[in-house]
């Protein structure tokens, strides 16, 4: 039980607001877009498990739909990383040496060399603040993380007997990488993929905070936090909801992944127990 | 001279207890000007910083919004309301040591009002025919037509009296000839200003006054409670107002200001063209909502674009009464009963960003779904206010009397009402008290009528400031932060 408490530990929080989110499509205590200034910044009662904000609204019902938004932004943005990022991977790797891995690596250089979130920023300035261009920006920073670690562990593959049988057996290097490289490193992505997913969900709420993640009335964990921020001494449980849920979510994706990893690599785990 | 220094030198030193005595004063605000130039931008911090600290004008702005001497000692109507002559002050000098005299009264109005003239209220100057100097301490202003507000439109901050031999370098070396002298301007951070010894008026109590630009409101919060500024000028979190006024060491003053705080509603753009849409809009609005979500009940509701603490103001606020069945029933009549999708762009002040999510629910309410955007100002002057794209913006009128605007068809909201032009005209014709007030009130009353945009609350200006900090204005009838008076008690 021990060997998977990361695991589980991790599984269930970030669980619990994955649920959350996905339940929220169906059900919310109270309707959002209403707003009840008369009921504003009301401390947690039966009625509002988590109290009121400035506008009276229901602050669980404003994680609720705010986990959809984080969630829905990580995940995408994740996709397009992972997407674009492991097809590069894998074409450098097969192509070791080539212009053509030379191009992808220097691109990778090129997207790492710049602070991500300030660029994030830049391009958010640039085309509008919008969800959408928060999804790009995250997204095109995700994507040189999958494509040099897809790079760099499928280099290792090649020089494996399997990969040498395959291609005595006459397999060009597109199929070679999808039938025997690619499903090698599915684990690798996975664990990977969980740590970038909670990287994405703070640089989202980051995006957020500064105003240039979903604009209003979309509610974002970011956004609550930065209109909390003048009333924490007033009512601290504006700022409290939403930043415990991002300390929470990003904990629980930490945790699972350092989970996963201890699975699909025991050397690791006994290496360290 | 000496002997000034020498009993200030012996008053302090009977004071005794007194090791250090408070000479300098930090007043926080949030935007920096753009650049030091009063009389070419419209910026309201260019005045804030400078109105009549380093420049002043013929006549300037008391605490109350009267319109005392200035730089004009006196002056003499001429029996048909046109020709002014003004008698300057004497031995009046620029920081830079040249004389201010009748030429450079000449060439600051010329300038002000001419062809090529960057100034941002050039419609001020519009009635002046002629400026000529009768002899170096007298000025006659020739109008073309009789106008009732002249030495108020003498007292703004964009008719200020500058200098042929500075003029060169006034963006960013202000010379002009006020109690304070420009010192430093460290670009992002702060502007400095220091007192001017050889002022002609009575000279400022402070030796120094450091302007510190600070935007962002938790940072507000926080550098007035390390007590790193001393003022902060309208303080832009009214909801940690309650906590300074607990604060021993704190006072908070709310004052009234000259904004009106408007839904402006792009009068060109379908369907706001429709009366009945405008009208619709206004009924859907609850102002009592936006003023206790928005300012935590900083505000006077206003139902027309003039400030409630003039004596011709007249409360409209019923003809646009919060109805959103009737706002519905008006939808409906003009062919929207199901409603419409337009944009709503808001600028950073939090009475536009707060305000901007009630009204966007209020709208909602009745059918009408916005797009909210967030806009930087550049951004919102860029997009709103000389590109004029948009359908509804929140933004503040801080100009004092400014219900000339509704006259200008090109200003950003697209108003076009011939008889409304017709009645600005006549009224800046108008010298007779009694039949301004009933023009103004008619004025007040067209605008209300036609909704031409969504008339919110006059805007509060918190101002907290440190105990012991005397003759801070408590209210803003013009954008300035003038601390020719200002002193600290000890």
């Amino acid at each position: 039980m021990s060997t998977y408490r990361n695991l589980v530990f991790g599984g269930l929080l970030s669980g619990v607001f994955i649920c959350a989110a996905l339940i929220s499509f169906l059900w919310v205590p109270y309707d959002i877009e209403a707003l009840n200034i008369a009921e504003r910044m009301r401390t947690p009662t039966a009625a509002h498990p988590l109290g009121t904000d400035h506008f009276g609204r229901d602050i669980l019902s404003m994680v609720m739909i705010g986990a959809r938004t984080s969630i829905a932004v990580a995940l995408v943005a994740v996709g397009i990383g992972m997407g674009l990022g492991v097809p590069l991977g894998l074409a450098a790797a097969a192509n070791k040496g080539s212009i053509l891995d030379e191009l992808i690596g220097r691109g990778n250089d090129l997207v790492f060399a710049f602070p991500s979130l300030l660029i994030a920023i830049l391009i958010t300035a640039t085309f509008g603040p919008s969800a959408v261009n928060a999804i790009i920006a995250i997204g095109i920073f995700n994507i040189p993380v999958f494509a040099r670690l897809t790079r760099g562990s499928a280099l290792s593959l090649w020089k494996r007997e399997f990969i040498m049988a395959a291609r005595v057996s006459g397999k060009n290097s597109l199929r070679i990488s999808v039938e025997h490289i690619l499903p090698n490193l599915a684990n690798l992505l996975i664990v990977q993929g969980t740590i970038q997913f909670s990287l994405a969900i703070l640089a989202e709420a980051a995006l957020s905070y500064v105003g240039l993640g979903a604009q209003p009335p979309t509610p974002s964990w970011g956004r609550m936090l930065a209109d909390s921020q003048t009333m924490i001494s007033l009512a601290p449980h504006l700022a409290l909801a939403p930043g415990l849920a991002i300390v929470f979510t990003v904990l629980g994706l930490n945790l699972l992944g350092d989970g996963l990893r201890d699975i699909f690599d025991p050397r690791l785990r006994r290496g360290r127990s | 001279m000496k002997l000034k220094t020498l009993t200030s030198a012996i008053a302090l030193t009977l004071a005794g207890g007194v090791a250090q005595a408070e000479t300098g004063l930090i007043v926080g605000i949030q935007l920096e000007p753009p650049h030091l130039d009063p009389t070419s931008a419209a910026a309201g911090a260019i005045d804030q910083v400078l109105y009549s600290n380093v420049f002043e004008g013929l006549t300037r702005f008391g605490p109350d919004g009267s319109v005392n001497p200035g730089l004009a000692e006196s002056w003499e109507i001429s029996e048909d309301g046109l020709t002014y002559t003004f008698k300057l002050r004497d031995g009046v000098t620029f920081h830079d040591g040249t004389a201010m005299d009748a030429s450079d009264v000449v060439f600051s109005l010329d300038r002000a009002r001419a062809e090529d003239s960057a100034n941002a209220q050039k419609a001020l100057f519009g009635g002046i025919e002629s400026v000529e100097a009768v002899d170096p301490n007298t000025v006659r202003v020739t109008l073309s037509a009789a106008n009732g507000s002249f030495l108020f439109n003498m007292a703004w901050g964009d008719a200020v009296i500058v200098a042929t031999e500075s003029i060169e370098n006034i963006k960013t070396d202000p010379v002009g000839t006020g109690a304070f002298k420009f010192s430093n301007w460290v670009q992002g951070d702060q502007i400095e200003l220091v007192r001017n010894e050889d002022y002609w008026g009575t000279p400022a109590s402070l030796e120094t006054a450091t302007f510190k630009f600070i935007s962002d409101p938790t940072a507000a919060f926080a550098a007035m409670m390390a007590e790193d500024v001393d003022v902060f000028y309208s303080y832009p979190a009214p909801e940690n107002l309650p906590q300074f006024e607990a604060d021993s060491r704190f006072e908070v003053l709310v004052g009234s200001s000259e904004g009106e705080t408007i839904l402006s509603t792009n009068n060109l753009m379908e369907p706001f063209t429709d009366v009945r849409v405008r009208k619709a809009v206004a009924h859907a609005i609850d102002r009592q909502a936006i003023i206790d979500g928005a300012m935590f009940g900083l505000g006077t509701p206003i139902g027309t674009h003039f400030a409630p603490h003039n004596p011709d103001y007249v409360d409209l606020t019923a003809n646009s009464q919060y109805d959103p069945d009737l706002a519905r029933s008006l939808l409906a009549e003009a062919g929207y009963a199901d409603g419409f999708t337009t944009t709503l762009k808001l600028p950073p002040p939090s009475y536009a960003r707060r305000g901007g999510e009630i009204i966007a629910s209020q709208l909602r309410a009745v059918g009408i779904q916005t797009e909210i955007s967030n806009l930087e100002w550049a951004q919102w002057l860029e997009q709103v206010f000389r590109g004029k794209d948009f359908g509804l913006t929140i933004v503040s009128h801080t100009e004092p009397f400014d219900i000339g605007i509704y006259a200008r068809p090109d200003y950003y909201f697209q108003y076009d009402n011939p008889d409304f032009q017709t009645l600005i005209e006549d009224l800046t014709a108008e010298t007779d008290p009694a039949t301004r007030s009933e023009m103004i009130a008619t004025a007040q009353t067209i605008i209300s009528n036609d909704y031409v945009n969504g008339y919110l609350f006059q805007l509060a200006v918190p101002t907290v400031v440190k105990a012991g900090v005397e003759g801070i204005w408590p209210d803003a009838p013009t954008q300035a932060i003038d601390l020719t008076a200002v002193s600290w008690s000890k």
